[in-house]
């Protein structure tokens, strides 16, 4: 058996059970910690099939502020973990049922339209690199795609940033509306008053 | 031998356990969006399989792209989840139905 068919199946054994495990542990931090687990066997299988750029991306975006970030809510919300277990077995056939239904579906597609006879394709030489071929087509045929998913990343971290918000009633801040709309009489005042100097 | 097939079941396995998952976890939002971030790196795993075996790399960008949503989604499904605990001390599903769905 050739070394590339080891690490596959090595690494998506371990994919497949960290998945299966991080829907079944109940407590949501061991949950996370699988999750980070399979994307970095999801990682290893991308490189793989020759993505180097997107693994690392993965590995880097995803376990370094993603799951960071799951982490970060779960310690936050201090979730009673003995009540999560409730319903389990309740769902457990509709769920199995289900699952099992769309895997033969999606098995008997893919294993009579003659994917099975595709042969994995040679590597590519060496010094060939993926990540400077993937900008070249990032910045010229996906330019405009490019900006808009960068334009929805700040949309992101407005919502995120204003649906977290809180306004403290003792936070002294100033009103725009109100400044812009203040009138001249409600801050100057003229007197009518004697000259100082004159009378002395 | 190692075929176009193994990488695509590989893929359709990780979606039936997202799957499975959200019909599981009745009681945490949080693994809620967890399944789904499963779900999404089966659907990039095909992206990259089908791009390696036909050779053109538009696959890997549409998956650079679908990273940048989910990346997105998960910190605005997050911060609905910590508005939520904040306003019902509860992230269970069964307890948003106030709409009696």
């Amino acid at each position: 058996m050739p070394i590339i068919e080891i690490v596959f199946y090595l690494f998506s054994t371990v994919l497949v059970l960290s998945a299966l495990s991080v829907i079944t542990v109940g407590n949501p931090i061991h949950a996370v910690l699988f999750l980070i687990l399979s994307f970095f066997s999801a990682a290893c299988i991308w490189i793989l099939l020759q993505a180097e750029f997107l693994a690392i991306t993965l590995v880097l975006v995803y376990v370094g502020a993603v799951m960071v970030l799951f982490l970060f809510v779960v310690m936050m919300l201090d979730v009673n973990v003995t009540s999560v277990k409730e319903g389990f077995a309740r769902y457990l056939p509709a769920g199995v049922l289900v699952a099992l239904a769309m895997a033969v579906q999606l098995f008997l597609v893919i294993w009579t339209r003659g994917m099975e006879t595709v042969p994995l394709p040679a590597a590519e030489e060496e010094g060939y690199s993926h990540t400077s071929m993937i900008g070249e087509l990032l910045y010229t045929e996906y330019l405009y795609a490019f900006e808009i998913a960068a334009v929805l990343l700040l949309v992101a971290i407005i919502a995120a940033i204003s649906l977290t918000h809180r306004r403290r009633p003792e936070t002294k801040y100033q009103d725009p509306s109100r400044q812009v709309r203040v009138k001249r009489d409600e801050r100057l005042r003229v007197i009518k008053m004697k000259s100082e100097g004159e009378d002395a | 031998m190692l075929t176009l097939a193994h990488f695509i079941t590989l893929g359709a396995v990780l979606f039936c356990i997202g799957v499975a998952g959200i019909f599981l976890n009745r009681k945490n939002v949080l693994i809620l969006l967890m399944c789904i971030e499963l779900m999404l790196l089966s659907v990039n795993m095909n992206f990259i399989a089908f791009s390696r075996f036909l050779d053109v790399l538009d696959g890997q960008v549409f998956v650079f792209f679908i990273l940048t949503v989910a990346a997105a989604e998960a910190a605005i499904g997050l911060a609905l989840l910590v508005v939520l605990f904040r306003n019902r001390r509860s992230i269970s599903v069964e307890d948003i139905s106030d709409l009696r769905g």
